[in-house]
Formats: C-alpha cells, sequence, structure tokens
C-alpha cells in the first residue's frame, strides 16, 4: 500500500491545494495572458516614447476591433482542433458567407433575418460536408478541407468578380453601432466564444470533444460516437466562421468573394489557436486561450500602426512570435514529460 | 524466404493510379486540341508543367519523411522578388544571382529544418511561421510592390531551349525537371532515401537501428529549399516578376504530392509518382482550357480530385483487401495519422 | 455443483474466430462465476486476447454461443458488452492523459443536469466508487497524467466498475507494474471477488495465478484444453497443459566450452538513473540471460549498453576496450545488435518492405556500404526463414513470428558481433518461437556474444548458459545453466535462494 499512497499523498496535496492549475508551471492560457499584459505594458511604452497612448479609450476599441472577425474564425478552429481535425476552407467560407447573406438581403430589411439564416445555413451545410469527407470517406482533415477550400474558391472565381448584393442600412448598424462603448461586434464575438466555451467545458458532447481529440480509440472504446463528435465540430466551425462573413457584410455593406483570403483567416485562425496553447495535435486547450491568441496578434497590430511601423514587418513578428510561442509549449512538455 | 521471389513491377502502393488517371488526361489531350498531335505539344506542357513538378518534388522529400512544408510558395514568390531587385535588368548580376537564390532556398529549408527538428514545433506552424516571415520579409525590404527586372540571361531557364534534331526545340525547363527527377529517383533508391521513408514510417525504430534522424529531416527540408529556389528560377523566367507569382502553389505542391499517392504523414509513396501528380494536375488544367472550362472551376476540380485521390486510397485499401470487420476499419483510421503527430 | 450453476454470469461456448482466413479461435469453451478470480493461461499466440475481444464485444466471433446470466446475446460494439456488465483492462491503458480521474472514469457516459455535465456528481461518485475500492489516496478531480501506473490501472478498474461490470477481465494486469505495486493489485482483486464480480485474469505469471485464482481454464493454439479448480493443478501440470510436450525437447543445446571464447562484452560497475553497480561479462559464444521482474532495470541494462539511456558511472569494454556509447548509432557502429521489446513502435517500420526493414540498419548507420552486400539478403532472409509473398511485401501484413525474424534479419545484415535480445518471443507462435531460439544458439555457435531478456522464465532458463537476476536496479545473483524457476524467482523478488513463498 505504502508507495501508492505516498505517491498519491502528493497528487491530492497538489490537488487540494486550489493552486492545483498554476503548482509548477502556468498552464498556456495563462502563459498567454501574462504575454498579452507584457505585450500591453511594452507597446504602452514604446508608443509613448513616440508621444501617442496605447491603451485611451480608442486604442482599446481599436484592439478590440481588430479581434472581432479574426476571433469568430478561431473560436470555431479551436473547436475542430480540439478535435484533432483542422479546417482550411474557412477562409473561403467566410467570403462565401457574405455574399449569400448580402445577396439574399439585397438591401431590404424584411429579408435580414432569412439572410442571416440562410448564410449560416450554407455555412452549416459545408462544415457537414467537411465533417462526412473526414469521417466517412476518411480522407485526413488537411486534405479534406484544403479540397473543400478549393471548391468553395472554384465557386467563387467562376461566380463573382468583386463585391455584390448590398445589405439594408439596418444591418450595417451591426458593423458599427455600440453598447455603451463597446461595439455590437466585440459583444457578439465574445458571446460566441462564450457559448463555445461553455459547450466545451460543461456539455457532454464538449466532454467528448476532447476526448475524441485525446485519443480517438480510447473515446471508441468508452463509447463516444467518434464520428458524430467529428462531425459536429465541422459544423460548428463552419458556423462560426459563417458568422464572421455576416458580419463582414454588415459592415462592407455588401458581400465580398476574398474578404476572408485577403486576410489569410484560414492560416491566421489556425496560428491564433496554436498560439492560444491549443495543441495542433488536438484533446488539450480551449477558447479562453485562443481568444487571447487573437488578442495578441490584434494588439501587434494595433502597437504597429501607433509606432508607424511598415505594415510588411508586422507579418515577420507574426511568423516569429507563432515560432516561438509553440516551441514554448513543445518545451515545457518536455520539462514536465522528463521532471 | 520460403516463396519464390517473384519479380513484381517496382511501383511504389499508389502509384499505378496516378499513371493511369495521366495517360487517359494525355491521350483525352491529344483528341482535344491540334496542338498536341505533335510532340511539341506535350513538351509545351512539360514546359509549363516543370515548376509545379519540381516544387512536388520537394514537397515529397518532407511530406514522405512526416512533415509538411507551407514556406515554398512564399519562398519562390521571395525568390522572383529578390532576383528582379538585385538583378535589375544587369546582364552581369545574373551569374552571381543564381547561386544566391539557391543558397537562400537552402537557408531557408534549413531554418525550417532545424526548428522542427531542435525545438520540437510541428512542421505546420514553423512553415506556416515562415511563410508570414518571408511573406512580411520581401515586401518590407522591395516596399510593398517588386521592384527592377530580370535579365534576359537569367530568364532563358524558364522560356528558352536548344533546338535539338530529332526533338525539335528542347526547352531548358524540361532539362532540368528530367536532371532534378532522375536524381531524386536515384537518390529515393539509395539506401539514405529508403532511410527517409522509414523515418516518416516509424522515426523511433530508424533512431533505434542507429540511424540520423535530425539530419535526414533536415536534408528533406533543405531540399524542398533547394528545389523551390529553382522552381521560381524556372516561374520568374516563364512568367516574369510579380508579387502573386507562388500564390497558393504550397497547397498545389501538396496536392500534386497527395494525388501521386504519397501518404500525407509519412512512410510511402513514389517521388516519380509524385512528379507525376504534378503533371496530371497541369494535364488536367490544359485540357479543362481546351475543352473550354472556365479557369475559376479549375481549382474546383482541383478540390474534387484531391479529396476523391485520397479517400480512393484510405477506402480501397480496405476494400481490396476485403477485410471489413471492425477492426480493420479501425486500424484504417489510424493509418493515416493527424499530420501534426510527427513529433510525439 | 447446482449452486454454483447459478452463480454462472458469462458463460462462453464454441467460440471460433478466424483473422484473414487464419483460425485463432477455435471452438473455445469458458464460464464465469460471480465472485470466482478465473486464471485464463496460454502461450502467446494461444488466442487469449481475442478471446478477451470477443467478450468485450470488438471482436464478433465467426461460431459459438455468448451467455450472460443465462441469455444468449449477440455483441455487435464494445458498448453493447459493457451495457451487458463486461468491462476489460487492456494492457494498454485506455486513459485520456490531460483529463481528470472523475472525466475518464466517466467518459461517454457523463451525467448531465440541466444541459450540462454535472460535475460534482462525477467526482462524488467517483469518489464513491474509489472509497468502496478502498483507494482514498486518488483526487477524481487529478489530471491523469499526474497518476502513477499503479494509479492508472485503479482508474482504469473505476472506469470499469462504474459501468456496473459483474465482469471484469484483466489483460496481464501487472505487466507495467512494480514490484510493490503488484501486491497492492492483489489486495484490489481480492476485494472486488469478494464483492461479487467475475473476474477473469489472464497472466503469464505463474505465481500470480497460483496465488489469485480458483479456476484456470488453458488455452492451446486456439483451442480450449482445459478448466480446472487451481487448487487441483500443479505448475508443472500447467505448463505440459499449456505446451502441450516436456519442456526439454523445446531448446537447442547449450554452449560447450569449446564454443566459448573471448570476453566481448564486460560491465565494470556500471550504472545510471535506472540501475546501479551492474558487474558482468559476456563471452563470444554464450548466452547470457537477464532474469528479473517487469520494472526491475533488466531491460535498463539492455538500454544502456545500447545507448538510448547511457551508463553515467562504471566502464563497458567491447573486446577490451573502454568505450563510451552516448546513442544507437555508435553502439551499431562498435557492432553491437540490439532487438528492442516493442516490436511494433520501436522495432520495425511497419509500412515498408521486408527488404527495406532487412537494411535499415546497414543504410542508417552504415552509410556507404549499402551496395556492397546486395545480393546476399535473399540468403539472410532464407537463414531466418521468414515466409512472405515476397521481400517487397509490406512487413504490417507478416505474421508476429514473420516480423519477429525480420527484425532479426535486420541485425544479421550488419553482422553483430554482441546481440542484445529483448523479450525475442513475445506474441509470436510457438513455431516461431523456436525458430528464433535456434538462430540464437546458431549465432552463439558462430561466435556471437549474446544477451538475452525474457519474461518466460521456462524460454529464459531453457536458453541461457548463465543467468543473471536483476533485483531493484542491481544484480541480485547469478545462477547456472538449468537454474530452477524457483531458484530465479527467488532472486527476483528479493527473498534468496531457497525463501521463496
Amino acid at each position: 500500500m505504502s508507495v501508492v499512497q505516498q505517491k498519491s499523498e502528493v497528487a491530492r496535496g497538489a490537488g487540494r491545494g486550489g493552486a492545483r492549475r498554476f503548482s509548477l508551471t502556468p498552464t498556456p492560457t495563462v502563459t498567454v495572458y501574462l504575454a498579452l499584459a507584457v505585450l500591453l505594458v511594452v507597446g504602452s511604452v514604446l508608443v509613448g516614447i513616440q508621444g501617442g497612448v496605447l491603451l485611451d479609450q480608442g486604442g482599446i476599441l481599436n484592439i478590440l476591433t481588430r479581434s472581432t472577425v479574426l476571433g469568430l474564425v478561431a473560436v470555431g478552429q479551436t473547436i475542430v482542433i480540439i478535435n484533432g481535425s483542422l479546417d482550411l476552407s474557412v477562409a473561403y467560407l467566410v467570403g462565401l458567407c457574405s455574399l449569400v447573406a448580402a445577396e439574399t438581403m439585397a438591401g431590404s430589411d424584411g429579408m435580414m433575418v432569412p439572410g442571416v439564416l440562410l448564410a449560416l445555413g450554407v455555412a452549416a451545410v459545408v462544415g457537414l460536408v467537411n465533417g462526412l469527407v473526414v469521417t466517412v470517406l476518411k480522407v485526413n482533415a488537411f486534405i479534406a478541407t484544403l479540397g473543400v477550400a478549393l471548391i468553395l474558391r472554384g465557386y467563387l472565381e467562376e461566380n463573382y468578380t468583386g463585391p455584390a448584393g448590398s445589405v439594408p442600412r439596418a444591418f450595417q448598424h451591426l458593423g458599427f453601432d455600440r453598447v455603451g462603448p463597446v461595439p455590437i461586434g466585440v459583444l457578439l464575438m465574445l458571446a460566441i466564444a462564450g457559448a463555445a466555451w461553455w459547450y466545451l467545458r460543461r456539455t457532454r458532447g464538449g466532454y467528448h470533444m476532447y476526448a475524441v481529440g485525446g485519443d480517438i480509440d480510447v473515446a471508441r472504446l468508452s463509447g463516444v460516437r467518434t464520428g458524430r463528435t467529428i462531425v459536429t465540430a465541422h459544423v460548428l466551425c463552419a458556423v462560426a466562421a459563417g458568422l464572421a462573413g455576416v458580419f463582414l457584410a454588415g459592415r462592407l455593406g455588401s458581400g465580398a468573394p476574398y474578404v476572408g483570403t485577403d486576410a489569410g483567416y484560414d492560416l491566421e485562425s489556425i496560428a491564433a489557436v496554436v498560439l492560444g496553447g491549443t495543441a495542433l495535435a488536438g484533446g488539450r486547450g480551449g477558447v479562453v486561450g485562443t481568444i487571447g491568441g487573437v488578442l495578441i496578434l490584434s494588439t501587434l497590430d494595433t502597437i504597429f500602426d501607433d509606432l508607424a511601423v511598415d505594415p510588411f514587418f508586422k507579418d515577420v513578428v507574426r511568423g516569429v512570435v507563432l515560432i516561438v510561442a509553440v516551441a514554448l509549449y513543445a518545451r515545457r512538455q518536455l520539462s514536465r514529460r522528463s521532471g | 524466404m520460403n516463396a519464390p521471389t517473384t519479380w513484381r513491377p517496382r511501383l511504389a502502393d499508389g502509384t499505378a493510379p496516378v499513371l493511369a488517371v495521366l495517360a487517359v488526361l494525355l491521350v483525352a489531350l491529344a483528341f482535344a486540341g491540334p496542338a498536341y498531335s505533335e510532340p511539341t505539344g506535350y513538351l509545351a506542357l512539360l514546359k509549363r508543367a516543370a515548376p509545379l513538378m519540381i516544387l512536388a518534388i520537394g514537397q515529397y522529400f518532407v511530406i514522405v519523411s512526416g512533415g509538411f512544408d507551407l514556406s515554398v510558395g512564399s519562398l519562390v514568390t521571395a525568390e522572383v522578388v529578390i532576383a528582379a531587385r538585385l538583378i535589375d535588368g544587369q546582364e552581369s548580376a545574373t551569374i552571381w544571382v543564381i547561386p544566391l537564390l539557391l543558397a537562400l532556398g537552402v537557408l531557408v529549408g534549413l531554418v525550417n529544418g532545424l526548428i522542427t527538428t531542435k525545438l520540437l514545433v510541428p512542421s505546420f506552424i514553423v512553415t506556416l511561421g515562415m511563410l508570414l516571415v518571408l511573406d512580411g520579409a520581401v515586401f518590407l525590404w522591395t516596399g510593398g510592390a517588386p521592384r527592377g527586372a530580370l535579365s534576359p540571361s537569367f530568364r532563358v531557364f524558364g522560356r528558352g531551349g536548344i533546338d535539338l534534331p530529332v526533338l525539335g526545340h528542347l526547352p531548358w525547363s524540361v532539362v532540368i525537371l528530367l536532371v532534378v527527377l532522375v536524381a531524386a529517383a536515384q537518390f529515393m533508391r539509395s539506401g539514405t532515401g529508403r532511410t527517409l521513408v522509414a523515418v516518416g514510417d516509424n522515426q523511433d525504430a530508424v533512431r533505434l537501428a542507429g540511424g540520423r534522424v535530425v539530419r535526414l529531416k533536415v536534408l528533406a527540408f533543405v531540399l524542398s529549399g533547394l528545389l523551390a529556389a529553382l522552381a521560381a528560377i524556372l516561374l520568374g523566367g516563364f512568367a516574369g516578376v510579380s508579387a502573386q507569382v507562388g500564390e497558393g502553389l504550397e497547397f498545389r505542391a501538396i496536392t500534386a504530392v497527395v494525388l501521386g499517392g504519397v501518404l500525407l504523414g509519412g512512410g510511402r509513396g513514389s517521388v516519380v509518382a509524385a512528379a507525376a501528380g504534378a503533371l496530371t494536375l497541369e494535364a488536367l488544367f490544359s485540357l479543362l482550357n481546351l475543352l473550354g472550362v472556365s479557369g475559376a472551376l479549375e481549382s474546383a476540380v482541383q478540390g474534387v480530385i484531391i479529396i476523391a485521390a485520397v479517400a480512393y486510397a484510405s477506402l480501397g485499401a480496405n476494400l481490396r483487401l476485403g477485410f471489413r470487420s471492425r477492426t480493420a476499419t479501425e486500424s484504417s483510421t489510424r493509418s493515416t495519422p493527424p499530420p501534426h503527430k510527427e513529433n510525439r | 455443483m447446482s449452486a454454483s450453476e447459478q452463480d454462472v454470469v458469462v458463460r462462453l461456448t464454441g467460440i471460433t474466430k478466424s483473422f484473414l482466413g487464419v483460425p485463432v479461435l477455435r471452438g473455445v469453451d469458458l464460464e464465469l462465476r460471480a465472485g470466482e478470480v478465473h486464471a485464463l493461461m496460454g502461450e502467446n499466440g494461444a488466442g487469449k486476447s481475442t478471446l478477451l475481444k470477443v467478450l468485450a464485444g470488438v471482436h464478433r466471433p465467426d461460431s459459438g454461443r455468448i451467455e450472460v446470466n443465462g441469455e444468449e446475446v449477440v455483441f455487435g460494439t464494445p458498448r453493447e458488452a459493457q451495457q451487458a456488465g463486461i468491462a476489460i483492462i487492456h494492457q494498454e491503458f485506455n486513459l485520456l492523459e490531460h483529463r481528470s480521474v472523475a472525466e475518464n472514469v466517466h467518459l461517454g457516459r457523463e451525467p448531465v443536469r440541466r444541459g450540462r455535465v454535472d460535475r460534482r456528481r462525477m467526482e462524488e461518485d467517483t469518489r464513491k466508487l474509489l472509497d468502496w475500492l478502498g483507494e482514498d489516496g486518488i483526487d477524481p478531480a487529478a489530471p491523469i497524467s499526474r497518476l502513477s501506473v499503479a494509479q492508472k490501472q485503479v482508474v482504469e478498474i473505476v472506469k470499469a466498475l462504474s459501468t456496473d461490470a459483474k465482469v471484469l477481465a484483466m489483460d496481464e494486469p501487472t505487466a507495467a507494474l512494480a514490484d510493490q505495486e503488484v501486491e497492492l493489485l492483489y489486495d484490489l482483486v481480492d476485494r472486488l471477488r469478494k464483492r461479487g464480480i467475475a473476474i477473469l485474469y489472464v497472466s503469464h505469471r505463474m505465481r500470480e495465478v497460483f496465488d489469485l485464482s480458483g479456476r484456470i481454464t488453458v488455452l492451446k493454439d486456439g483451442a480450449f484444453v482445459t478448466c480446472a479448480p487451481t487448487t487441483e493443478m500443479t505448475s508443472d501440470q500447467l505448463v505440459r497443459h499449456m505446451v502441450g510436450r516436456s519442456l526439454d525437447a523445446l531448446y537447442p543445446d547449450r554452449a560447450t566450452d569449446e564454443d566459448l571464447g573471448e570476453v566481448r562484452l564486460a560491465l565494470r560497475g556500471a550504472g545510471n538513473q535506472r540501475v546501479r553497480e551492474v558487474t558482468f561479462e559476456l563471452r563470444s559464444g554464450e548466452i547470457v540471460g537477464i532474469a528479473g521482474l517487469q520494472g526491475s532495470g533488466r531491460s535498463a541494462i539492455a538500454r544502456a549498453i545500447w545507448g538510448v539511456e547511457p551508463f553515467t558511472t562504471g566502464t563497458l569494454e567491447l573486446d577490451g576496450v573502454a568505450r563510451r556509447i552516448t546513442d544507437p548509432r555508435a553502439a551499431v557502429r562498435l557492432g553491437i545488435g540490439f532487438v528492442t521489446e516493442d516490436r511494433k513502435s520501436e522495432g520495425l517500420a511497419l509500412r515498408q518492405s521486408i527488404r527495406d526493414n532487412a537494411l535499415l540498419v546497414r543504410r542508417a548507420a552504415l552509410p556507404g556500404s549499402a551496395g556492397r552486400k546486395r545480393s546476399d539478403l535473399a540468403a539472410l532472409l532464407k537463414s531466418v526463414t521468414v515466409v512472405a509473398r515476397g521481400e517487397h511485401q509490406e512487413v504490417r501484413y507478416l505474421s508476429g513470428g514473420n516480423q519477429q525474424k525480420v527484425v532479426l534479419a535486420k541485425w544479421l545484415a550488419v553482422g553483430p558481433r554482441v546481440l542484445v535480445v529483448d523479450e525475442p518471443t513475445r506474441g509470436i507462435d510457438v513455431g516461431a518461437k523456436q525458430a528464433v531460439h535456434r538462430l540464437l544458439r546458431d549465432l552463439a555457435r558462430q561466435g556471437v556474444a549474446v544477451l538475452m531478456i525474457s519474461s518466460e522464465l521456462p524460454e529464459l532458463i531453457g536458453m541461457s548458459d548463465r543467468i543473471l537476476v536483476v533485483h531493484e536496479g542491481a544484480i541480485a545473483g547469478e545462477l547456472p545453466a538449468g537454474a530452477s524457476e524457483e531458484a530465479v524467482m527467488g532472486l527476483a523478488t528479493g527473498h534468496g535462494i531457497g525463501e521463496v513463498a
């Protein structure tokens, strides 16, 4: 009895202290927000030296506004990545949904709700296709969603050359109005993030997503319906991307076929998720970290804007930040394993 | 070995389908377009396809050893833009710019490989980061838009050729492609090449057999970078300078490799098939073009065939064995592991 | 008899199962009663694991009848077997490392209240089950990755119990446990039994089986041999049932004095984190066995020689020259070969051809020489008697025995002077086993020094010219050829010779 008892005393001691999650090494989520805080301080100083202010109300709003669309897409991406999958079709999907929404509304107030619903429905169908290709045709998620992305691209290139459709003025308010000081878009993004958090952390479906991503065979042997779980994840991800498209339609006043790809939301959202500490292999991580990752990216953007740094320098920094962050996560896991 | 060692065609698993599809497409081209009634039509096709085939060969090395290289597209753009800026129309600069471009490709591959192996960052992320860095750095340096111009002697690799008695006009890019293809095929038959495939299959086994896994993986990235540089030289010559020259090439190269029956995640596939996959894609685009299908649908077609090819490979393996018990389907879902588990 | 008849929870009759036309089970019967520990014995490849999987609903039998509480059932999925009250604890843990104990225990069956998972109830239920088992040292909220191996096993058992299992099948439950942890498991099994659960206990270890079980069912080559109360069986009888022939005939002749040559490998006071003060010599032409319980450090010695986890103290001499081996590559180049314990994850690249695997070491560690001996590959594969469609067949389609022969070929291709083999016959059938034994002995005759690790004592004793016994990271003693199992076990468990429990 002795050895197990002793060891478990240690485990329990760590467990009961209330500081279990923060005992030895902080989780990636904590690291992300620490990094964000450091970035904000350093950024404020740098911007301050140049005579500007980073964190006044305008600055904060700027950071949050920049986070809105990427945040929506990245929250969906988090869900699929936790499942051990990924979705490369989101960028084209964002464009497609902005078009569907804007063309359905065609400037009429009465068509606002049908437009949104239709756009989200299209997104759900695309997600369903992604999920079924992965689970039924057993195509690697990378290839499956890349293939679907190419199909969407073909459709967009065939049928559109530029912006199309128009949203009614009332709907444009979604893009610009504020509740108090906070833009509606930001609230929308946070609400979706909150819902995704609740789903992943509190519901049975969410539990199963972590299980499928952690070890699909264990999940299957434990009676989890793995196929259904993966399909659900892809649908949710696509709907989040669809929502981003609808929001962009509101902001731009019309649908834009390449609004998603120009911003590189496919790879950018994966970068934000990974930056937020979610393991690319699945089974670990969460929405909270992802939002942190998104905020870091948009804070970087804002700081560089304030410093009037060449916009291309941002890409360089993003690439480096991404690699360094993941290298740090990998390192910590190694030290934990050996220690 | 108790069974007699029968001769079997030395085609790696999954090679036959792509060759069959390619053959069908080439025949169809002859019917669809008058240009293909003579060898020159096919030579022109090969010339167009050469950059993508070379990229696919490079991508093959990385994929078969269990990784991903998403940085090749932006590397191609970077190389072309840099070449234009450095040469700036001066004939004399060509001679030192070309080695420099190749060296840059090697360097980028080396960095990708070292970060993947030493810092244990999944190659998907490393090369994604590299993509961002290259994109940003090049335009930072050139100030937003490509400047300068390529010299005629630089462009000769992409557009020029030599006149031969029987074949007629033989483009340089086809010569270069053939040299690269033969060298790659020879390399994959060598001990090092076979070990590289084994790394993609089971790197622990290779390490415990005394193999240098890190060195091999880095080599794969370096080859990918080098060949991307070569493809950039051809593309720059062929298509000229633009900021979009490499756009989407990374996914197109991956498509080609997968179409060639190479297993994503590593451990299976032949380099010739990967190159054939690239040629198949180009042939398909040419055919669609001849049939009057709009260019926009190219990518949709590409999307459908990439899914079909992989579905065929992963579902077909089970059906062919007539082995459809529960365990069989379980093991088949495992046989295509997520690409990012490479560092476990 | 009629009283116990009522206690029968599960009865399997005439179960058959084939894979790809190869029969693995041929008409197996098995009967489990409430509150009994029923041992399932048989050599590797006898069909125990397949039988377990049939019981668990993973495989569907080709024919035969499964009854639960007297009613015939058909299990289509593991879930259906679970619902019928049957739970299996597989050799590899089926746990999610990054999820908590409670989450793992309830995976797939999370209690939901008002749309959300009732985490508190999950943790309470888990704690109750842990208490019921008398295991109060595990925090239901702790992630699995923080637990020891033994604790993980407890979680596996709790997970099984939480499905209201009436039957618990345990596949080699002690394989991953350290010595003291085995004692804990004994306790646990006993408590489960007293609570009326039927336990099917699969193990290779005679001692455990005789200590724990009430009845023993023996399988051989996929067929039912016998089922009898443990008290009516001696270990000799049991072995005979399992092997079906007398043990002596199984193994090739040992080395004679003329066979022995120079000292090839010598360790002097070698040690690292796992082992200490390891001193022994290995001569060319001899097979030295290393015995010890799992986790005793016997594999750690092999892996240290091989440079995976190198020795940090003491010296290692090869042919009289002191060497420092810090990675496998160095070991290969010095002429040391190592057949690892885990064939599939460390020994073979499964999707590669027989040829590529057989040449793996030569190509990976000795570049430049690859083309030199190309023509001898066929002869090499013939010498290890690989049966396959051709040298281009992928090794994953081979049987375990043939796979192991390919691993051996891989090393023979570089002509090692020292060959370390860790569990060389694990999971392979009797015929292949004999072939491997013959091969190892032939190698020794040709002057190779062989160091052999095996958990199967009869094999170790039958093959070895000398036996070193490892206990808690140090060599506890050396025994001559043909030592008794009791003597080996005595040293391995730390009791010393003659004090066997």
